[in-house]
């Protein structure tokens, strides 16, 4: 019996040393429950909403509970990020509709320094409001693993739709008119 | 006695003027873009800045040479990178969750490693020890012919 110890020691340590290999992989993959939900039409509640993220230029922070009642078209970006540059005067166009409607974009910068967002937020001169996600956790949690992408969420804070690459005028028009006709 | 004094004093003046600046240096190194970069990571690439090659990794890169050129030391740099984008900007990961593992598992795998040794490397020596230790059992005694023909051997080898 006890010539088996060392060998099960040694073969118990392996399986222990692997099984956190297979979890530690498998909690670092992407995580698309979102998508899927949205793909099958349930809306998911947008997660973390009640996270404080600090304000863009100013030392207030909001949360995306804050928002809760409006239409919002949350973007994440980075000022490095061409395709995010190229989506930056939709998103600003939209604003300018959608913002008497009781609906809003929210700029989430990631991966930026606070004065290359600032300056992404001058040059294409954005007027909605604009938090920074430092850690990263905040957007993690929606499953993004890039820059840009776009979360629409309706009035009661749920998912409506997402585009995990650069949005344009007609999916943005399509997706936030029924929202925006629901009563708030 | 006071000639004594004197050249005491100015040794001990002298060892001060030759550590004051060495400690002064090693306070406040001077930060190259280099030395930073070996040390943090690409947060969009998920790679050692370094041998990045992304929009995002020039972006920090630019950054660093910004603080650079303003002075600042590379722990100053370090510090001024984790409040732009956050503690996995470090190329070691925050100590709390599942990356507590890649502190702790190391040392515990030497630890678990030397203990195995220093129960099995005495045993194994000991088992050695005895292995050498038995003697051979004798066979059956020579007849007194066989006895004869090895005694004509062993002389014949012998001239």
């Amino acid at each position: 019996m006890r010539r088996f110890l060392l060998p099960g020691l040694v073969v118990g340590a392996a399986v222990l040393l692997l099984a956190l290999l297979v979890f530690g992989v498998s909690s670092q993959g992407a995580n698309t429950s979102i998508d899927s939900l949205v793909a099958r039409g349930i809306e998911p509640v947008a997660p973390n909403a009640n996270m404080p993220l600090p304000m863009l230029g100013s030392g207030a922070t909001a949360r995306l509970a804050d928002f809760r009642g409006k239409v919002v078209v949350l973007n994440v970006f980075a000022s490095w990020c061409d395709p995010c540059q190229a989506e930056a005067p939709v998103l600003e166009r939209a604003q300018q509709t959608i913002a008497t409607k009781n609906a809003t974009v929210l700029g989430v910068t990631y991966l930026d320094t606070s004065s290359d967002s600032e300056q992404f937020v001058r040059h294409w001169h954005l007027t909605y409001p604009v938090v920074r996600d430092i850690s990263g956790n905040f957007i993690r949690s929606f499953g993004t693993t890039g820059v840009p992408e776009t979360f629409v969420i309706d009035r009661q804070g749920r998912i409506a739709a997402l585009r995990r690459y650069q949005v344009d005028s007609s999916w943005l028009d399509q997706t936030l008119r029924p929202l925006l006709a629901e009563r708030s | 006695m006071s000639g004594r004094f004197a050249a005491l004093g100015i040794a001990v003046a002298l060892a001060f003027a030759c550590i004051v600046p060495g400690v002064a240096v090693a306070v406040a190194p001077r930060a190259s873009l280099t030395d930073v970069e070996n040390d943090v990571m690409c947060v969009a690439c998920h790679e050692p800045l370094a041998v990045a090659q992304s929009p995002q990794a020039d972006a920090e890169r630019g950054f660093i040479e910004g603080l650079i050129g303003q002075g600042e030391t590379k722990a100053q740099i370090e510090q001024a990178l984790v409040g732009q984008y956050g503690p996995a900007v470090l190329g070691r990961p925050p100590a709390h969750g599942f990356n507590l593992t890649v502190y702790i598992l190391p040392p515990a795998l030497v630890a678990v490693g030397l203990a195995t040794l220093a129960v099995t490397l005495p045993r194994w020596r000991r088992r050695a020890r005895a292995a050498q230790s038995t003697t051979i059992p004798a066979g059956p005694p020579l007849s007194p012919a066989d006895a004869r023909r090895l005694e004509e051997d062993l002389a014949r080898y012998e001239r």
